[in-house]
Parts: C-alpha cells; structure tokens; sequence
C-alpha cells in the first residue's frame, strides 16, 4: 500500500496548482455549463489546452496538447481543478464520446477536419444512439440510411438527445444493412444538424425540463464519405467508446462532492431548535451514506492502481455505475428527507433551498440509474462478465418455451 | 503510488489460504464445533508455524513487527475458512496493547510467550463502547471490582487485559483469586466469548494514558471484524454463484434466471468496494493516524451492513439447502452476525464515528 505519487509528480502538482492559482481569475464560473460553451468558456479551454491540462494527450496535429498519457498526471489535474473549485476542460458528449472514438478509429481526414473545433469548443456534438424501440437492446435500432445517388438517406428517429437543439453536428448509429443480422448492419454516420429534414422535439422530463430532446430524419442526405469506420461496422464503431460514457457517471470526486454538499445543508438546515443533523436518524442516514462513498473511493484508487500496473479493472470496475447511481440518489434522498416538508418546495417557491437543485437531483439522478446502461444490464454484466454466471437462454429457446407453455393449461405454468 | 496488497502480502494471503484450506476444510470446523470446546488445536498448530501469533509483536520481542493490514488479510482468510481458532484478542489486540500502553517488564514476560504460543490473552472492551446489563469495571488500590462482558478469545485465555469504566487497561490471570469466568454461547461456535465477574481480583494496570490504547483497540479490533466479515461474505457469494451454477430447475440452471443472477450481482457489487475500504482503514491504522479512528468506525459499520444482505441473500440463492445443515452454510452466515454485533453495531459505531467528527457531543 504506497498512496504517494512520487517526487516528480509532487514537482508536477506543483505546478498544476501554481498555474490555477495564477490563472482562476480568467475561468469562467462553475454554473456555466451551457451546451454552447460561452467565450469565456471557449477562452478558459483554450488556455488550459495550452498548458496542457485538458487535451492532454491528444496530438497537437488535432489540436490537442500533445503529451504521452500518464494516468497519474490526468489524476492530479482533476484533483487539484476539483480542490481549487476551479472548472476544468469541457466536457461533453463531442469530447468525452466522438473524439475518443474518432482518434481511435477515423480516417486522417476525419481527424484533422473534426477533432480541433470539437475540443476547443467550436463545434458541438451530439449523440445519435437510442430510439424508442432501441433502449437496452441497442442494437435493435431502426433508423435506416439507404443509398440513394451517392448518398445516405437517413429516416427515423432518436431519443434521448442531449444537447441537439444546441449542437452543430451528430454522431449517429443507422442501419444501412436491413438483411444484415442484428448488429451487422449497423453504420456509424456524422452530419450536421442543419440538414434539411431534421427536427428536434424538446422531451420534456418528471423534473420539468427538457435535458433531452427527441430527434426524427425525414430523408436526410448525408455524403458517403460522412462515416466512421467501415458501413456495417457501426456496432463495434460504438462499443469503442460505450465505455468512456459508463466512467463519466461514476466519478468518486463528483460522490465526495455531493456529500459534502449534503453534510453542509444539514450543518445549516435547522429542525426545532437544533439542526438537522442533530437528529439522530438523520446523522445515522448521514453517516451510512458518508461510509459509502468512502468504500467509492478508495475502490476508485484501487481502480486507478490496477490500470497503473496494465491490467483490466475487474469486478472494482464493473460496479462502479451501479453503485456510483445509486449511491448519488441516496445522497440526494438524504438530503430531501433532512429539508423535511421544506423538501417538497421547488419551481423557485418561496422557501426554496438552493434553488430546488436537491429536488432536481433526486429526479435527474433516477435517470442516471435507468439511462447510460439500466441498473438490470448492468447486474447482468456483473453476473455474466464479473461472477461467469450462465447466459439467459437464446431468444429462439424461449419463444418455443413460451409457445409450448401457450398451449398448456394455465394452472400448470411453472414460475422461476 | 500503489493502493492495494504488496506481493509479499498477497504470499501472506495465498499461504494462510493454502494452509487452512489443508487444515480446517469444513468438516473438520464441524467435528469441532459440534463439541464442548470448539477450538481446533490443529488449526492452532498450523497457525502457529505461520508465524500468525507474533505478526504484531515488535521485532525486539521476538516477533514479526508487521502492519495491520497484515493481520486483516490474515482475518479476512480465517473467516473465509470459518477457522475456529482465536485471532483477535489474543494475536492482534494484546501485541498492541502491550506495545502501546505495556510496561517494560510486561512486554518482556508477556510479548515472548505470545510469539511461541505458551500464552494466550484474551481482551475485554466492551463496557467502553456500551453499556449493556450494568456491566462495568472500576480499578481501584489494584483490584478490579465489576463485570466484563463479552472479552474475545476467553476459552484457553492464560490471563485478560480488561478496560475500566474510565478507559485504563489492566492485565488480570485467568486463574486470579476474585476472578470468576463464566462462557457465554453465542451464534458463532468458531470464537469463543465469556463473561468476567470481578470482585476485588487483583490485576496490573497498564499505562494511565486517558483512554489512548483502550481507542487503539477498538479501532484495530473493528478493521479485523471489518476483515472477517469481508472474508467470509467473500465465502458465501462464491457459495451462492457456484450453487446456482449447477442447481437446475424448470430445465434451466438457476443461475440463467434473472431473478437469481441480480441477486448475486447485487452482492457482488455492494461487497467489492468493501475490500478497498477495509485495506484503507487498516493502512491508515499504522501511515494515517488522523484518519484511523473514523475510516475504522467506516469500515466496520458498512461491511456489518453489506454482509447481513449477503448473508441473508446467499441462504435465499441456495433456496431450501441454505436454510439446512447439510452445506453448512450457515458458519459463514453466524459468522457474519458476529462481525456485525461485536465492539458496536453499526447505528453505536456510526455515532461514534459522527461524535469524531464533531457532529454530537461524544456520549
């Protein structure tokens, strides 16, 4: 167990801090997180991509800061961005999900046309992967993309698009191969958002704002040149990158934060004559969830060390959003359960805690557990993947199991 | 930077889990728990030539001078094995104790005899956790008056180091005139606990050091509990996915079953974080003393939670089997409860843990 990095990562801390120090002034507020980066946000990536604390190991002929990777150098940047309280690089689904994916597997064109405008802030993205009859079954997507005069003709429908009222461009899995099996015929296509037959229906959710939006394509023509890897390849284009989205929701950093978001309220919130974490099922509650996060934690360093030492993260990885999710709404519960009838306050009532940002929590954060991978698949991957269990039985055995048991006597269907 | 075991402690971990995989398969942790004293001499003996006995003993004492989280992996392996041998008291609470708050000369009789295995120590804290019963300890002209309740590794102890009522630790012999030492049965057959009734037994106090050492050992006893706790939740999801593995019903292995297989990743990923946490709490008891006290408290009160819904989640997944004696799963499954109940349930220890953080006034 040795938890120091090292002299020459100490020198490195070093400076990483004397440069937020001499530099915060310029960044732009925590709240600004619009979709479409402001120019204060623009200028603050642009600068930090300079000294190399975001883009880091993105060459610099994609406008990256061109360094080797080292796991322990983009562990220190987010520790000492996250003490300071100081907005890192952006980050959205451009950044954290295409560009990964392009580096990976695009064409050098593709990569000197897309990725710099992408990181700096230029161009936004967003996601084209579920439909409404494509959730946890991805690969039974429906959009389809035939070809017509050189061209893909997209038709169909996304859900659950972040960010596309505001986005330049989308990345987006079609079927271009209807014959194709299931996840054979699938293609990984870009294009703008501007193209004639795109319309995009905010989707309004519980929380009462629309974080997503619905996308439909009527006949929408898209170049041939505009894919990622091969056509019929999508699938795979996807998976290289599904996992980055999985690490985004389950931050140990993002855990500590909310709890002491949490531990605050209730050091401030009063109940009777005390406070609110006077209350001994309260702080009880409090305590448990603090434990939690604490085992997060250091499952997170354990994560980190493991990928230090080259090797896979196992079941420490597997769990991770799982838990992570469902370790944030508790916090949010919690927190809610501490305002007590002040709980229910929201839409900027008077009396409202912090904006109504614990109530938005609590819902937002139920969408957290069921999108990025339901809390279900992800209890299949770490019984199928992490423990080996067997397999649910192939579809084509259980609809002739299901059939069979159709035509027996009610009374004598068995129950797992 | 490395957060995890160092390759000389997974050879710790791989020997005592080869050793007791030789020496107490179940069947022998069967034969001896189903007798008056449930202690295995061989798995003692085995043990012993481990070295596991002297690991916390300081070098100058003829022992090993290793960490805590030594002596977790050792816990963790142990209750992995449900080994019905004493670890706690007597090989991981006394060496520290005598080297905190000892006097020299108790050092040199004591610390020696616990490295060859001629002397067993078992230790009882209770009363300065909670109160149950009107137990209680008071020392006064160098005699103890009171109850102790529950002291750890009681059957075969050769004397007790005892906490009074104002958190000063004092040694007393087993045979001490004055002394009266009654068994108390618990759930777990594989540790043995007892009650001690004091009236006027003399004992030799340890250091008068304002509760310092007695705050010592219930932090290093909650990471061992913490340990055997991940251990044997490690056991029992192992248990549960090998049995729905081969356990075939409506023509399908259980395992395929949705409804079975959430319930093992359901285990499977509340329990994993633990081991994380458990190394942490144990590195921070010897590098982080800032933390140790409070990251104990964590670790203690949050695999005490994990392990009850593994404990009982494991039986279900075994359906009726589980609930018989004949696999025996339920060693493991007491073994738990134990883990959970002893030095604070989880609600006394979490309190602690917010009094430490200056949430409450400490009681």
């Amino acid at each position: 167990m040795d938890l120091e990095y090292g002299p020459e990562y100490d020198v490195f801390r070093k400076q990483v801090r004397a440069f937020i120090e001499a530099h915060s002034h310029l960044a732009p507020p925590s709240s600004d997180r619009a979709a479409r980066p402001s120019s204060k946000a623009v200028e603050w990536q642009k600068l930090l991509i300079e000294h190399g604390y975001t883009a880091r190991t993105i060459p610099q002929a994609y406008g990256g800061y061109g360094a080797e990777p080292d796991i322990l150098q983009s562990r220190i940047i987010a520790e000492e961005f996250a003490r300071a309280r100081v907005p890192g690089g952006l980050s959205n689904q451009g950044i954290s999900m295409f560009v990964p994916t392009l580096l990976e597997l695009g064409t050098e064109e593709q990569k000197r046309r897309w990725i710099e405008p992408t990181l700096k802030g230029d161009v936004v993205w967003c996601q084209g992967y579920s439909e409404p009859g494509a959730g946890s079954d991805l690969a039974n997507l429906k959009t389809s993309a035939h070809i017509e005069n050189d061209e893909f003709v997209v038709n169909g429908q996304k859900i659950w698009t972040s960010t596309a009222k505001q986005a330049d461009m989308i990345f987006c899995l079609v079927r271009t191969e209807p014959d194709a099996p299931k996840h054979g015929g699938i293609s990984y296509l870009i294009f703008s958002m501007d193209t004639p037959g795109i319309e995009v229906r905010p989707l309004k959710t519980m929380t009462g704002h629309a974080e997503f939006n619905e996308v439909f394509f009527t006949d929408v023509r898209v170049p041939m040149h505009q894919i990622v890897g091969q056509r019929g390849q999508g699938w795979f284009v996807a998976n290289a990158t599904l996992g980055h989205e999985r690490g985004m929701l389950g931050d140990p950093d993002a855990l500590e934060n909310r709890l002491e978001a949490l531990i605050a309220l209730m050091q401030e919130e009063r109940l009777g004559q005390g406070r609110a974490i006077d209350n001994p099922v309260l702080r009880d509650r409090l305590v448990a969830l603090q434990a939690e996060v604490a085992a997060m934690k250091y499952n997170g360093m354990r994560i980190l060390s493991n990928s230090l030492r080259g090797e896979p993260g196992g079941m420490a990885k597997l769990i991770v959003k799982l838990q992570s999710c469902e370790l944030a709404h508790q916090i949010s519960a919690l927190a809610i359960d501490a305002m007590g009838e002040l709980g229910i306050l929201y839409h900027h009532s008077p009396r409202e805690r912090e904006g109504g940002a614990w109530q938005w929590n609590y819902m937002f954060q139920l969408g957290l557990i069921i999108g990025g991978g339901t809390a279900q698949i992800q209890k299949n991957i770490i019984a199928e993947r992490g423990l080996e269990m067997p397999r649910e039985p192939k579809l084509a055995k259980i609809s002739d199991a299901a059939k069979a048991t159709a035509d027996m006597p009610r009374h004598k269907q068995g129950s797992a | 930077m490395d957060f995890g075991l160092s390759q000389d402690q997974q050879m710790l971990r791989d020997a005592v889990a080869r050793c007791l995989a030789d020496t107490c398969p179940l069947d022998h942790v069967r034969e001896c728990t189903e007798r008056d004293n449930p202690l295995s001499d061989k798995v003692l003996r085995a043990v012993q030539d481990l070295g596991i006995p002297g690991m916390l003993v300081p070098e100058e004492h003829g022992g090993l001078g290793m960490t805590l989280l030594d002596a977790a992996i050792v816990a963790e392996q142990l209750a992995y094995a449900v080994a019905p041998v004493p670890f706690l008291a007597s090989h991981v609470l006394t060496p520290i104790a005598l080297s905190e708050a000892g006097s020299k000369e108790q050092k040199a009789h004591w610390l020696p005899k616990i490295v060859s295995g001629e002397a067993r120590i078992g230790v009882a804290i209770s009363e300065t956790i909670e109160v149950r019963d009107g137990a209680g300890v008071s020392f006064a002209a160098g005699k103890l008056n009171g109850t102790a309740l529950f002291a750890l590794d009681f059957e075969g102890a050769d004397a007790f180091i005892v906490a009074d009522s104002g958190g000063r630790l004092h040694l007393v012999g087993a045979k001490a005139s004055g002394l009266k030492a009654i068994a108390l049965t618990t759930i777990d057959r594989t540790r043995s606990v007892g009650e001690l009734r004091f009236d006027g037994a003399e004992a030799e106090p340890l250091a008068d050091d304002g509760g310092a050492a007695v705050g010592r050992l219930r932090a290093a006893g909650r990471v061992i509990l913490a340990a055997d706790s991940l251990g044997a939740g490690q056991a029992m999801i192992e248990k549960a996915v090998d049995y729905a593995g081969q356990r075939e019903q409506f023509g399908r292995l259980i395992g395929s079953f949705q409804a079975v297989k959430h319930m093992c990743a359901e285990m499977a990923a509340r329990h994993e974080p633990c081991h994380s946490l458990v190394w942490y709490a144990a590195h921070a008891f010897d590098a982080v003393p800032t933390e140790a006290s409070l990251v104990a408290c964590h670790a203690k009160s949050h695999t005490g939670e994990v392990h009850r819904f593994v404990a009982r989640t494991s039986t279900e997944v075994h359906g009726g089997m589980g609930f018989t004696d004949l696999i025996g799963l339920h060693y493991w499954f007491k073994r738990i409860g134990f883990d959970r109940q002893v030095l604070g349930g989880p609600e006394t220890v979490r309190a602690e843990a917010a009094a430490l953080q200056g949430w409450i006034k400490a009681a």
